[in-house]
């Protein structure tokens, strides 16, 4: 049983990689992405081109399109952000930064009251077997769009931790972070995708 | 007593880093006493293991397709 899923997680992973359409599709959705940030095609596509690199690198991680796609626009975003800061234009750097919602010190006064303790309606819920959504696309869109939200560095570091399963130590030296500030980043990382999770599917109408 | 705020942030990093000894005692008595917190517990493991399932998981069986 195992041995014949390792099997076809592999034939899974080389598929993605020889689907030229969909490598093709990402890339130039990466690219309009990137020149609408930058407003600079060079530069758009060197950081595409380095975000696409990233991608073949890990790719036999990664069995899902949606994932590998989840991940390259991660990276994508944070190259983004290294050329915004280069030319000073700092509001779209926050834009991606931050993402559209609250920030991290809005999001904790809100789940928690002054006392720190959890507020009444914040409470976490208990979640309904999530053995039994796993074969639900519905509820893997919902986690596309939850990931989707969080912000630029919290999303790498998260990814980074739990998509490819990398060490604490290794994050920190490749990113150049202290460990209480990765492990700060990933705590709220999953305080916002605990949240988004349990507002739009275990709670929420997630019945097709 | 640990407040809510510092017990979840420990469920968190417990999946990072080794916790103290005394770190565990004290995250076991509130974790004791908060079903919250406990649940939170549960669900930090719930996102480990979906998001590995997420990335591994074959897109044939998760498409709507």
């Amino acid at each position: 049983m195992t041995q014949a899923l390792s099997r076809s997680n592999e034939q899974a992973s080389s598929q993605l990689f020889q689907d030229t359409e969909f490598m093709e599709a990402l890339r130039s959705q990466m690219l309009k992405f990137a020149i609408l940030q930058v407003r600079n095609e060079a530069l758009a596509e060197d950081a595409v081109q380095e975000a696409m690199l990233s991608a073949y690198q890990n790719i036999e991680r990664f069995n899902r399109q949606a994932a590998l796609k989840t991940w390259v626009f991660a990276i994508l975003k944070n190259k983004l952000i290294d050329i915004l800061r280069k030319e000073k234009r700092y509001t779209n750097v926050s834009l991606l930064e931050e993402g559209a919602g609250r920030s991290d010190e809005a999001l904790l006064e809100d789940l928690f009251n002054e006392k720190g303790h959890w507020q009444k309606s914040e409470r976490p819920k208990k979640w309904d077997e999530p053995d039994h959504d796993i074969e639900n696309s519905h509820f893997w869109r919902t986690f596309d769009v939850c990931l989707e939200a969080l912000p630029a560095k919290h999303s790498r570091y998260f990814m980074m931790r739990e998509f490819l399963e990398l060490e604490t130590k290794e994050i920190c030296e490749n990113e150049e972070v202290s460990v209480s500030n990765l492990n700060t980043t990933l705590f709220r990382a999953r305080l916002r995708l605990r949240e988004c999770l349990e507002d739009n599917w275990f709670i929420g109408e997630n019945t097709p | 007593m640990m407040k809510c705020t510092q017990a979840t942030q420990l469920l968190s990093e417990r999946l990072d880093r080794n916790l103290t000894n005394s770190e565990k005692v004290n995250l076991g008595l509130h974790t004791a006493m908060c079903p919250a917190c406990r649940q939170f517990g549960k669900q930090m493991l719930n996102l480990r293991d979906l998001s590995q399932r997420y990335v591994k998981a074959s897109d044939a069986s998760a498409q709507d397709k």
